[in-house]
């Protein structure tokens, strides 16, 4: 029984993990491919067009594996987690159901016309698909979390004898406190990962030497892009989300920024340290006094509770696990404001093209917001454990009752070997577009 | 409401087999029947840009089958768990068959991608019409042994076959003799259904010969319709009683008769579409008259002691299913806005479209 549910989960957590690294490039390239064929038609100097035309190529390979690797997201509710699906699935249903009707067809119906129907349609039209694309992958991100935030927060629900959560407000679903702050967070964090893939990108042309006029462009772009979207994954949207796991979850909270006992007139925030959590408390911990409260209360003397307050049985599952994702997402998310920050001044100062060693660090810090968007749902996630559904439905309660651990085991090792085939193949056709480049003129 | 929602979940799920079915088809011909390059192209071309909207349609059912049917979501997913995640690797390997194919111009990399897009097209033939003869059939719910349940009621794990492969055997698998001869006639009609769109979109040097694989499959397809019906009562001793009762219900299987011996003709048709509208009523009826043979079953129990599943027993409740009809009302006037889009702008044959071309 304990083997079956740790590889239900490994499979989810696998899976989702492979899947997302996807959308979070689809999501915010499909905004800065809109602005490129925005800008084109607004000046009608071609490049603006043909950078959107290279940026189309990268999307449309990105957005095939974000397809193939969601189909399996929607079929593992009910495979893996039937028990969860048959007793939540009137109201999560509601909006997964909503996420296929309105966004998958407005995406997958334009796609085809975005990416081959420019001779067809002509400029205009061809923006206006590619506009509709933006608007069905950001409708499927809102759904997903308004999904998410139910389980982190339930609401609009009532729970029948026969443990049958149902709905009883369909509006409570889209005004949940949860929703936005979690959803301009992650979109703002979307948009890193294009901004920093795009100025990677640019850099390597213009350390490379080739494409030079489209590398600065990219460059521009990624940074000017990079600094707002990294600013807004912190303030405010970072800090509305804290906010509400304070409020909502506070011993997640405790846990997340490894606090052990409650400090008397204000708590350190802690920049580096490893949970003990045989002696609970924090080994090698470097941390700086009163901070912490005064992020979370604008109170430098403000209580917040340490894991020492709670019933261990509602501590999240994994602590450290926990305590490491969140800080590896606040201290990348630090660093990547800190870099772009740079970046901007010498632009201003009309020197970024030059400075190398801005230009490697933007090219070297390609794989971060990956690592920085994968922990940051991480923290979510695991903030969320032991529970499906927060404090109503533990995840021992959720999985599959019938399907044996010999069976999961199987197709995870499945799943394993398959998306290891697809990453290899993604990255062999993706450097290969990159290293063809733009093309010019060709519309 | 329930059988609102269950209408409007067949109709798509009907969609679906009509749309993606002729996806698997062209697969199918793209595997079988295709020698040159230029017929290749003309295959993957008739369906370029409508096989990645017409997979949505699976998703979406997915979707509305979890939002109104939440038990039976959680109690065949998990039940049919094995070939389900195949059909999952299955779709996968179709979708960058077909996408990474145009990716490399190489001799073994388009071979390789040709055959995944061809096998796994006609494995989920085959398991789609799988799917569709255990539901007939059903399954041990409860999981029983010995007259004893050994999980809750309406739960059951199937593996993918056992020794004795009858449908009849205390220990169902979702492959028997039964299940396999309608995965075979799924084959066979979307092997047709794939013909016709292709004759209908191309103006392919294939067209002539498909016509002939249409018409002669066409026997192949009526021979095995006729098996099926002649053994349904091993598997459902009174598989006639819906009909009768409400006799209205046997424009359904009009349906599938029109289609099926509509497309005898087909070497007269004056408009290339008609093929594939006499396919499309084959599938549509097929569908529709076998859940109307089981109706409101929607996986009967093969056992005495748990109860099967119906429409009813099954749902969300009341109030998420009567406000699940005002978004999906939009929804739905929005995806036929997008399919009438989508279909205007590729209307005709796609070789004089220009599609593709950057």
């Amino acid at each position: 029984m304990e083997d079956m549910l740790f590889y239900d989960r490994m499979q989810f957590a696998f899976t989702i993990t492979f899947h997302y690294l996807f959308p979070q490039l689809t999501m915010g390239l499909s905004l800065l491919i809109v602005y490129f064929k925005w800008k084109f038609l607004r000046t009608k100097v071609d490049q603006y067009n043909d950078a959107a035309k290279f940026w189309m190529k990268i999307f449309a390979l990105n957005f095939a594996m974000g397809v193939v690797t969601g189909i399996p997201m929607e079929f593992q509710f009910g495979t893996n987690w039937a028990k969860f699906s048959e007793l939540t699935g009137g109201i999560i249903g509601q909006t997964l159901a909503m996420e296929g009707m309105f966004s998958f067809f407005l995406e997958s119906s334009f796609l085809g016309l975005f990416l081959f129907g420019e001779k067809l349609l002509g400029h205009k039209l061809h923006f206006v698909t590619g506009f509709l694309v933006f608007l069905g992958s950001w409708a499927s991100g809102y759904l997903i979390i308004a999904t998410h935030s139910w389980m982190q927060y339930p609401v609009g629900y009532e729970v029948l004898e026969n443990g049958k959560f149902v709905l009883n407000n369909f509006g409570a679903l889209f005004s949940n406190p949860w929703l936005l702050p979690s959803y301009l967070h992650n979109q703002a964090a979307s948009m890193v990962t294009s901004s920093f893939v795009v100025a990677a990108i640019g850099a390597f042309y213009l350390l490379n030497d080739k494409h030079h006029d489209f590398g600065k462009l990219f460059v521009k772009t990624g940074v000017i892009f990079g600094l707002i979207s990294s600013l807004l994954v912190a303030f405010p949207t970072g800090d509305l989300a804290a906010k509400n796991v304070v409020k909502h979850q506070p011993v997640t909270f405790a846990a997340m920024e490894g606090i052990f006992e409650t400090e008397e007139g204000g708590s350190e925030i802690v920049l580096i340290g490893q949970p003990n959590m045989l002696e609970k408390k924090l080994d090698n911990k470097i941390a700086v006094p009163n901070i912490l409260s005064f992020l979370t209360y604008q109170d430098w003397n403000a209580e917040i509770k340490g894991l020492n307050e709670f019933d261990p049985s509602v501590y999240p599952t994994n602590i450290p696990g926990l305590y490491y994702a969140y800080h590896i997402m606040v201290g990348l998310g630090t660093i990547f404001i800190g870099l772009m920050l740079l970046a901007v001044i010498q632009l201003f100062r009309k020197k970024l093209y030059t400075t190398k060693w801005i230009l490697w660090a933007l090219l070297f810090m390609l794989p971060f917001p990956y690592i920085a968007n994968t922990t940051g749902w991480y923290t979510a996630e695991l903030g969320r454990q032991p529970w499906l559904v927060y404090n109503l439905l533990r995840t021992s309660a959720g999985a599959s009752p019938t399907v044996s651990s010999g069976n999961t085991l199987f197709t995870l090792l499945g799943f394993i070997g398959l998306y290891l085939l697809l990453g290899l193949l993604f990255l062999m056709l993706a450097g290969k577009i990159i290293n063809k480049g733009p093309q010019l003129n060709q519309h | 409401m329930e059988l609102f929602w269950y209408i409007v979940l067949m109709t798509m799920l009907a969609v679906y087999v009509i749309l993606d079915g002729y996806d698997f088809g062209a697969g199918i011909i793209h595997l079988f029947f295709s020698k040159t390059e230029k017929d290749k192209k003309a295959i993957t071309n008739a369906i370029g840009p409508f096989w990645d909207a017409n997979e949505v349609w699976l998703i979406a059912s997915g979707g509305v089958l979890f939002f109104a049917f939440p038990t039976l979501y959680a109690s065949s997913f998990s039940g049919f768990y094995l070939p389900l995640m195949m059909i999952l690797w299955l779709l996968i390997f179709r979708a960058i068959g077909l996408e990474l194919r145009g990716q490399v111009h190489n001799k073994m990399w388009e071979a390789i991608w040709d055959k995944a897009f061809g096998i796994s097209s006609l494995l989920l033939a085959l398991f789609f019409g799988v799917a569709l003869g255990n539901i007939v059939r059903g399954v041990n719910l409860g999981g029983v042994v010995d007259g004893v349940s050994t999980h809750e009621a309406h739960y059951f794990f199937l593996p993918l076959w056992n020794p004795s492969f009858s449908p009849h055997s205390e220990e169902l698998g979702v492959i028997d003799w039964f299940t396999l001869l309608l995965g075979i006639i799924s084959v066979v009609a979307l092997t047709i259904h794939g013909a016709n769109w292709i004759i209908y979109k191309t103006n392919s040097d294939l067209n002539e010969k498909l016509k002939k694989v249409v018409f002669y499959l066409n026997f192949v397809l009526l021979a095995l319709v006729i098996i099926s019906i002649a053994i349904w009562h091993i598997i459902d001793p009174e598989p006639f009683r819906n009909f009768i009762t409400d006799p209205w219900l046997a424009i359904f299987p009009i349906i599938t008769l029109t289609g099926l011996f509509g497309l005898f003709k087909v070497k007269s048709f004056k408009k290339h579409g008609v093929g594939f509208v006499y396919s499309s009523l084959f599938l549509f009826g097929g569908l529709t008259s076998t859940v109307a043979s089981i109706f409101p079953k929607v996986l009967p129990s093969t056992n005495n002691i748990n109860p099967d599943l119906t429409l009813y027993n099954v749902a969300a409740h009341e109030y998420g299913l009567n406000v699940g009809v005002y978004w999906f009302v939009i929804a739905a006037v929005l995806v036929a806005a997008y399919m009438f889009i989508q279909y205007k702008v590729f209307n005709g044959k796609m070789d004089d479209v220009g599609y593709g071309e950057h």
